[in-house]
């Protein structure tokens, strides 16, 4: 299991983060979210120590999901150097997952 | 390349309660479930009320999750995988995944439920997951105190409107029409709704924004006259389509769409394929209507396989 952020440490966790650093916004009673996760674990695995891959709980952590607008979940946030650099919003196969990531796990 | 006696695709309802069926008749099907749509509709809502056996409800993703077990228990195998092509020859369908796992199956069971219909519109893509949603109990949440719409006339339109009240400040349902289609009682429902206004004979021709849905156009379907409608979330709920496109051309389908089967059967227009659940049913589209099919089609596909001579059984592990 990827690691998860919160509201409080989001900033020090991923906007100050060295690499890129993929957010997994989530929340318990989303099916598809369930689905997605476990691909985003493996794809992190696979690539350890290219990208660093972490999850947000919504429910929990309204503020930060707020600030980046988030209206539909699982979505996957790539953030680079503090800044928004990649969103894929709604489930994906893990091959569809992988070719749009392929810039920060290739 | 690997051999089966029975490929099951899709893990709705129908596909569960097919490998239910045929995993006790000792036939040890394959579940090809789908990746991330694994589950199938149910898992993108909350409270099934209606599936009988849970006087108190049921959660849909907690449902579904109890069928695979089931489905398991005696002998199911589930690969969280998409079908990429199936090519229907007697005796020896061919299946290949987006993982790139190659099988053969003797008999095929199609479950592959159905898929929301869009609107069409330009931007509607760009801005799906940005604003347009076809999920209320998914993506409702992130609504609060935002002035919303639902697209539609029909009782999934009507439950998503007076459902997305809860979190809203105020929702227009807007409809084609100039009465909505849903039942009576969910109409009531929607009337006494302070939040809900109805907007009917109207429909959406244009959404707006850039990078998160600023508002729509909506033109009157009486007189042509447009306006604009300043909304943040729009929930598409105008209907949905058999998924049919890794077998339309080799199978017989209705003018609608819909996977045609024999009578009461479930048995398709090519020997050994089997249909399942919303795939084919363009009425009643149910949880239960389509566990009661994937069961028809279990036992259609038992018979066939039985009725072949050993020879003619594509497999080495009868
Ligand atoms: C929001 C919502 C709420 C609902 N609430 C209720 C309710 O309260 N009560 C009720 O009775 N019904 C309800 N329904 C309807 C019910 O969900 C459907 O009637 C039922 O799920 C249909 O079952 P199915 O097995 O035919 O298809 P689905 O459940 O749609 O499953 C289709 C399956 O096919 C798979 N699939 C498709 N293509 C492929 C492929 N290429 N490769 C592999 N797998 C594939 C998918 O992964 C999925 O597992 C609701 C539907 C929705 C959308």
């Amino acid at each position: 299991m990827s690691q998860e952020v919160t509201d409080a440490d989001f900033k020090q966790q991923v906007l100050e983060a060295d690499g890129p650093v993929l957010v997994d916004f989530w929340a318990p009673w989303c099916g598809p979210c369930r689905m997605v996760s476990p691909i985003v674990d493996e794809i992190a695995q696979e690539h350890a120590g290219k990208l660093k891959v972490v999850k947000l709980n919504t429910d929990d952590n309204m503020q930060t999901a707020a600030q980046y607008g988030i209206t539909s979940i699982p979505a996957l946030y790539v953030f680079d150097k503090g800044e928004v650099a990649k969103t894929i919003i709604g489930a994906r196969p893990k091959p569809a997952l992988e070719k749009e990531l392929a810039d920060y796990i290739g | 390349m690997t051999d089966k006696q029975l490929v099951i695709i899709g893990s709705g309802p129908a596909g569960y309660t097919a490998a239910i069926y045929a995993a006790r008749a000792g036939l040890v099907p394959l579940v090809i479930a789908g990746s991330v749509t694994a589950g199938g509709d149910l898992m993108t809502t909350t409270e099934v009320e209606n599936f009988p056996g849970f006087p108190e409800g049921v959660q849909g993703p907690e449902l579904m999750e109890s069928m695979r077990a089931q489905a398991e228990r005696f002998g199911a195998e589930v690969l969280y995988d998409d079908v990429e092509t199936l090519h229907i020859e007697p005796r020896r369908h061919r299946i290949t995944t987006a993982l790139g796992a190659e099988y053969t199956a003797t008999a095929v069971i199609l479950a592959t439920g159905s898929a929301y219909r869009e609107l069409g519109l330009a931007e509607e893509k760009n801005l799906s997951g940005r604003g347009v949603s076809w999920c209320a109990t998914c993506d409702g949440f992130f609504f609060k105190d935002q002035e919303i719409a639902v697209v539609g006339g029909g009782d999934s339109a009507v439950e998503e409107a007076t459902f997305l009240t809860r979190f809203a400040k105020k929702v227009s349902l807007i409809h084609r029409r100039g009465e909505l289609r849903a039942s009576k009682a969910m109409r009531q429902r929607a009337e006494a709704d302070p939040k809900l206004e109805f907007v009917l004979d109207s429909e959406v021709t244009a959404i707006h924004g850039a990078d998160k849905l600023e508002g729509l156009t909506i033109a009157s379907t009486a007189d042509g006259q447009t306006r604009e409608l300043p909304v943040t979330g729009l929930f598409v709920a105008i209907g949905s389509d058999p998924r049919t496109a890794l077998f339309a051309g080799q199978l017989d389908l209705r003018p609608d769409g819909y996977l045609v089967v024999e009578g009461r059967s479930s048995r398709t227009s090519a020997e050994g394929v089997f249909g399942a659940g919303d795939v084919i049913d363009p009425v009643y589209r149910q949880a239960i209507t389509a566990a009661g099919s994937g069961c028809v089609a279990a036992t259609d596909a038992e018979h066939y396989l039985s009725e072949l001579s050993d020879s003619e059984l594509n497999t080495k592990e009868k």
